[in-house]
């Protein structure tokens, strides 16, 4: 019997309060381990209120061992970004009232797990062009005085950068060469507000193989985005501008 | 009494369920990808999907079920190589009741890609990318129709 069995089952002999109870499927993997698995957490009804609560509960009561990612607790940062009954989320905004039944956690897809609900990000920023980083040099006003280090970079309006879209994307489910919506929305925004970058560099990697035109318009980059980036309407923007050349 | 884990028996933490060395020469050596489907499985999970995915997966189905039918279509057509006795067997069997159906699905096939390729070369040049849902859905309804009369028109010739 797994830790976490022990416990679900010293629960069930527990008082009747802790009947009301909410049952999670996790998802596990470690590094080393031969297949992933599911494990399953009875959490405590009305207690844990969002996903992330409920994980970080489990982390507290029942299995340290349990991997996530998270930080700052309101959608801002996009580092706990993950699938909840299938559906890709920020699990510090996924209220556990609005699901119903077992609740499913599972990591994003289409990115390398590196431990249980943690997957690399390497990949998907590597989609970004490399001719224009993620990051790029700022234009802080020269009296605004930032802090030493923060003007050297400045990060892509909306775009939290939390890869749900990569994971919601249909195409990018069979196809890693695909950029993604991400990274063609971020070019499509430097086309918006150029800023001094080289357009034809980026229309050029637009227009790659692998790029724009790899879109076949489903719109769950958009369903997904929980920053509201419109991916999607940022790709057939860029169409457009590709078509205008 | 807490309930924290490090009270329970057994709980060791990660070390004791995993092999450190193992670990260790695991470290390095990139995770699973999980899909949402083997392979191509995953364009047509359409749970908890929006219109678009709905659309994505119709297309591939619809543009495979073409291609076969393309390569099907020459096929029979070789038929007439054999002459008019081969063609004329074929036509018959073409005029059951269970054959003009497949017609009928050849067409619903047709109006879905053909429609939905429309909705995409609509957004895909500017035009309505934020109401792509309910053109979708009206292209959809407009097949229907379509697709209705098509099926009338085939049952009642035959």
């Amino acid at each position: 019997m797994t830790v976490a069995e022990t416990a679900n089952a010293q629960d069930r002999n527990a008082s009747e309060d802790d009947l009301a109870q909410r049952h999670l499927r996790v998802f596990r993997f470690k590094r080393g381990d031969d297949a992933a698995r599911y494990d399953s957490f009875d959490v405590p009804a009305g207690e844990p209120e969002t996903v992330l609560e409920a994980l970080r509960w489990i982390q507290l009561h029942r299995d340290p061992s349990l991997a996530l990612r998270h930080s700052c607790l309101h959608a801002s940062c996009g580092t706990c970004g993950l699938r909840v009954n299938g559906r890709e989320t920020l699990a510090c905004v996924t209220r556990l009232d609005d699901l119903f039944g077992t609740i499913t956690v599972e990591p994003l897809a289409n990115l390398p797990v590196v431990n249980d609900l943690v997957v690399d990000m390497q990949p998907f920023v590597e989609r970004f062009p490399s001719t224009h980083p993620i990051v790029r040099d700022s234009e802080f006003l020269p009296q605004a005085n930032p802090p030493d280090g923060v003007d050297a970079y400045e990060r892509f309006e909306d775009c939290i950068e939390c890869g749900i879209c990569l994971s919601a994307c249909p195409v990018a489910a069979t196809d890693d060469t695909y950029v993604g919506p991400a990274a063609l929305a971020y070019a499509q925004r430097l086309l918006e507000e150029p800023r001094g970058v080289d357009r034809e560099a980026i229309l050029a990697w637009a227009d790659g193989d692998n790029a724009a035109w790899r879109c076949h318009a489903a719109f769950e980059c958009t369903e997904a985005c929980p920053s509201n980036v419109r991916p999607a309407q940022r790709i057939m923007a860029l169409r457009r501008e590709l078509r205008a050349r | 009494m807490s309930d924290r884990v490090d009270d329970h028996p057994g709980s060791g933490g990660p070390s004791s369920d995993h092999d450190l060395e193992a670990i260790r020469a695991a470290r390095g050596v990139a995770g699973p990808v999980q899909r949402k489907g083997i392979g191509p499985v995953a364009w047509f999970d359409v749970r908890r999907r929006g219109a678009g995915h709905l659309a994505f997966s119709l297309n591939r189905i619809t543009g495979l079920g073409l291609v076969f039918y393309l390569y099907l279509h020459l096929a029979v057509l070789s038929m007439l190589l054999g002459g008019a006795s081969s063609w004329s067997s074929f036509l018959r069997v073409a005029t059951l009741p269970a054959f003009l159906g497949l017609d009928v699905l050849l067409i619903f096939g047709l109006l879905v890609h053909g429609l939905n390729g429309l909705r995409v070369a609509l957004v895909g040049s500017g035009y309505a990318p934020d109401r792509q849902k309910a053109l979708y859905w009206s292209l959809m309804v407009f097949g229907g129709i379509l697709l209705l009369g098509a099926a009338i028109h085939i049952v009642g010739s035959a």
